[in-house]
């Protein structure tokens, strides 16, 4: 049991991040505090893909040829969801960009972050 | 130079989005015209590539950078996307076209370059996802879509800020889904290449990683598609959008989505996985039939006909949904079909509706009276739109609800059949009472006849008529040439093994 929970706590931590973020996201009334939900939420999956591409006892994945004639792949780490990941991140900051700039203007027209604010005025 | 043509859908709206925005701060009068021509080009270049492979009969490759393609992105043009991105190209210059008076009304004039740079890197976010052939590179382009299609809601009216904020907390959830399904196939396969895929997974199906997958990949395709139960952020936000965006948004955005899951169900998995060792289209299936009863009765409630429309997406969302759950070829060439028809029907009634909206100066079903008298091409516009929802022949939406009930039939699914009458007899109810108003009802109302003697007044731009009603010919050509289409050209799209 021991040995399960420390031999995947990189999926572990991705889980209870996850959740955060989706308890955040939906919970949560003020509209700042769900964007900060929503950015646990994309972060926790960023961590999800690093920890994939990560290997015990691997190095970084600069061949060099002169010093390794035959190239084992043990020995380097993935790269490629590493290089994912830097999409990914540029999403997550373009997202967070557009939220902000969102909020800027519901916040000039309501004088409030609140949801149930903003609810109880669009009712009228 | 053909080589380069399925590159050059996602790359020519990509730069000159950039290109508007930068010289639309100088001479603001260059963004339109750049933006058509943009549109224009890609035509070309999709109906140049789906050309190809009709004449060849094999899909075109395109290696991105030189790279071989289980290393580099790979954009790939066969029948299924060769068809899909003709008709993005087509809806999407005529909502260009169609949306220039309209900007001169919504927008402010300072708001211009942006708005147009915007329209395009939507149009290459829709390319994108459609000719890619790589799953994470589909993420990326999902995403560029959904920003610009973000920015362009929060420029409507009123509460459109809040509503485009809450579309983005689902359209994030959704695309954060998408992309934790791809890390799972990743994790099991070590590719992103979907051909390349199809090929490693068939020995491990059933493994658990690959179910969980499967079922984010969905989940997320589903919230970027309204899908029934997660389609919520759907009705607000193209409501509230403006009316030269949601003429571009609305027709387009989600059956976009619904290619996806077509690819990914039939084409990154194999069929006999989807259809028979996993259950996942029967599933589909109901869920489509329930959202179907929902979705139409809800349209049934609304007496803001574009907020009706809206519903009416979701319902047409669950038609598709319901082919594929049948799962065989006739569901899956309806389905197949009903996407393309759906983005002319659907753009065909946005663009009648954003004209009501301008010139009628209302958007209630009850203030429609007398429509007819004051603009009767947009009135006939309706009419087309609203007959071809219903499935009237010889209409598009006939013919693909006729496939799509063979389908239903075929796979000896009588609740799939059952909801598509249904679903289309509700759809009736909901035309008919509009057409009542527009032409039968006599006005009566002192404020709506002052109205009415105000339209006169206001004409409508030939750049508002004009694109209308080509697209209501086209909805008409693709009703009168389906036979032709289908054997052609879908018969072909649908992946083999089904």
């Amino acid at each position: 049991m021991m040995e399960f929970i420390f031999g995947t706590f990189n999926y572990g931590i991705y889980v209870v991040l996850i959740l955060i973020g989706f308890y955040g996201m939906m919970a949560k009334n003020n509209l700042m505090k769900k964007l900060i939900g929503m950015n646990i939420f994309q972060w926790s999956i960023i961590l999800f893909y690093i920890s994939i591409g990560s290997k015990k006892g691997g190095t970084v994945p600069v061949v060099d040829p002169s010093l390794h004639p035959a190239i084992r792949a043990v020995d380097y780490i993935n790269p490629l969801p590493h290089v994912l990941m830097l999409t990914a991140i540029v999403v997550g900051v373009a997202t967070t960009g557009i939220a902000l700039a969102l909020l800027i203007l519901i916040y000039r027209t309501y004088g409030t972050l609140e949801e149930d604010e903003i609810l109880e005025v669009l009712k009228k | 130079m053909t080589v380069h043509f399925s590159v050059l859908i996602v790359v020519v709206p990509l730069l000159s989005s950039f290109l508007v925005f930068a010289f639309g701060l100088f001479q603001r009068r260059v963004c339109f015209p750049a933006t058509v021509a943009a549109l224009a080009a890609c035509l070309v270049f999709s109906a140049g590539s789906f050309r190809t492979v009709l004449t060849t009969g094999r899909p075109v490759h395109y290696h991105l950078g030189g790279w071989a393609p289980p290393w580099g992105i790979e954009y790939v043009v066969d029948y299924l996307n060769g068809l899909v991105l003709t008709a993005i190209a087509i809806v999407s210059l005529l909502a260009a076209i169609y949306a220039r008076t309209l900007v001169a009304r919504e927008i402010p004039a300072a708001k211009h370059p942006p708005f147009y740079a915007l329209f395009l890197l939507q149009v290459t976010g829709l390319f994108g996802m459609t000719v890619t052939g790589d799953m994470f590179n589909l993420y990326v382009l999902l995403e560029i879509a959904s920003f610009s299609a973000y920015a362009l809601i929060g420029m409507g009216e009123g509460a459109a800020p809040f509503a485009a904020f809450r579309y983005m907390i689902f359209g994030t959830l959704g695309a954060c889904s998408y992309l934790l399904g791809v890390g799972y196939l990743y994790i099991s396969t070590g590719s992103l290449n979907m051909a390349d895929l199809r090929q490693i997974l068939v020995p491990i199906y059933f493994s658990q990683a690959l179910m969980v997958g499967l079922a984010f990949l969905l989940l997320g395709i589903a919230v970027k598609m309204a899908f029934f139960p997660v389609h919520l952020w759907l009705p607000d936000s193209y409501t509230l959008a403006p009316s030269c965006v949601s003429v571009l948004l609305a027709p387009l955005f989600t059956k976009v989505g619904a290619y996806v899951m077509i690819r990914v169900l039939f084409t990154v998995f194999d069929p006999s996985f989807s259809i028979t060792l996993l259950p996942v289209t029967t599933v589909i299936g109901w869920v489509a039939v329930a959202g179907i009863l929902f979705s139409s009765i809800m349209a049934l409630a609304q007496g803001d006909l574009k907020r009706m429309l809206c519903y009416l997406i979701v319902t047409e969302g669950g038609y598709i949904g319901v082919g594929i759950g049948a799962g065989n070829r006739p569901g899956l060439t309806g389905s197949i079909f009903h996407l393309l028809n759906d983005m002319f029907m659907m753009g065909l009634l946005f663009m009648a509706v954003g004209a009501i909206q301008a010139h009628f100066r209302t958007r209630t079903i009850s203030g429609l009276t007398g429509l007819h008298r004051s603009m009767p091409v947009t009135a006939a516009a309706l009419v087309v739109g609203g007959l071809s929802v219903i499935g009237v022949p010889p209409l598009c939406g006939f013919f693909s609800k006729w496939y799509l009930i063979l389908g239903a039939i075929e796979a000896r699914q009588w609740f799939f059949a059952g909801a598509l009458l249904l679903g289309s007899l509700l759809n009736a109810v909901l035309f008919f009472r509009i057409f009542e108003r527009c032409y039968f009802e006599a006005p009566h109302d002192p404020a709506h006849r002052k109205r009415e003697a105000g339209v006169k007044a206001d004409r409508m731009a030939m750049g508002e008529l004009i694109p209308m009603a080509l697209m209501a010919v086209l909805v008409i050509l693709l009703g009168l040439f389906s036979g032709y289409i289908v054997q052609h050209a879908i018969a072909h799209a649908i992946p083999p093994g089904v």
